[in-house]
């Protein structure tokens, strides 16, 4: 693996019977890759929390996964609302997942809190109105 | 012990024997919200819970557990079901509550 693999997923909205999807092919182009199962779990964990925001807080965006031979760099672009307050949105159990949401078992307000846990960088730009750019990186 | 292990002492049903009945379970995890689960289940564990859509298949995929058990008689939907074929992820099911099958499986696993 001399240069970087660059993969692209487009992220539909309200669609929850696909979210998932695009971290679980990440997942097993990772394993074949042969990269190291405690950094792929990782990235898996940390992807499928993003991707879901995307799908439940924003309408759906673009993931761009870039795996080298050091480390596995996750960008998630969406046109969603923006989120008002990082701090706050960053707490363990902070959540505006409405109740049809938490009915299917999101809503504890762990996502975001899981992808800085699994992740050894992470950064947050959002515009209100505009959407939010997560970068994530996991180091091999 | 192994995911075949526990499907041969009859203690669950089996609703998905999965790709890797040969797997290990190295613990038991208990909780129905997702991403609690994603962030605290460890790798290789039984997850219990009762929470049986789609998202339930992803999750245990992604966390890597070993196999997930569906507690209080909850039924994985027609959804669930497929993806978790789709998947080989191992799920097996139980009448008995969260609590009394994550006993059993830790007593399977400490004597
Ligand atoms: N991409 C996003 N766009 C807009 N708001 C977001 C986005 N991601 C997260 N948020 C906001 O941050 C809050 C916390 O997110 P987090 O993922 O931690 O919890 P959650 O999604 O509500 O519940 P869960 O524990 O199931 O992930 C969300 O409830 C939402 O208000
Ligand atoms: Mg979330």
């Amino acid at each position: 693996m001399a240069e970087a693999i660059r993969l692209t997923y487009e992220i539909s909205p309200d669609d929850f019977t696909r979210a998932g999807e695009a971290s679980s092919d990440v997942k097993k182009k990772l394993k074949s890759l042969g990269v190291p199962p405690e950094a792929v779990r990782k990235v898996s964990i940390a992807m499928y929390e993003g991707e879901i925001n995307m799908v439940i807080h924003a309408k759906g965006g673009l993931i761009t996964v870039e795996i080298s031979p050091d480390q596995i760099l996750m960008i998630l672009a969406d046109k969603g609302p923006g989120i008002p307050d990082i701090d706050q949105a960053m707490q363990a159990g902070w959540s505006t997942a409405p109740n049809e949401i938490r009915s299917l078992g999101f809503g504890a307000g762990m996502g975001l809190p899981n992808m800085k846990k699994y992740t050894d960088e992470m950064t947050i730009d959002t515009v209100i109105g505009k959407g939010t750019t997560i970068t994530m990186i996991v180091k091999i | 012990m192994k995911v075949q292990d526990l499907i041969d002492k009859q203690i669950f049903h089996v609703v998905n024997s999965g790709d890797d009945t040969g797997r290990e379970i190295t613990g038991v995890f208990c909780c129905d919200l997702l991403s609690i689960a994603m962030g605290k289940a460890p790798a290789d564990s039984a997850w219990v819970t009762v929470m049986g859509n789609i998202n339930t298949i992803a999750v245990a995929t992604l966390a890597d557990v070993s196999c997930v058990i569906m507690a209080e008689g909850a039924a994985l939907d027609e959804v669930a079901r497929a993806k978790a074929k789709q998947q080989g992820v191992a799920v097996l099911a139980t009448e008995e509550p969260v609590f009394d099958a994550a006993l059993k499986i830790y007593q399977e696993l400490h004597g």
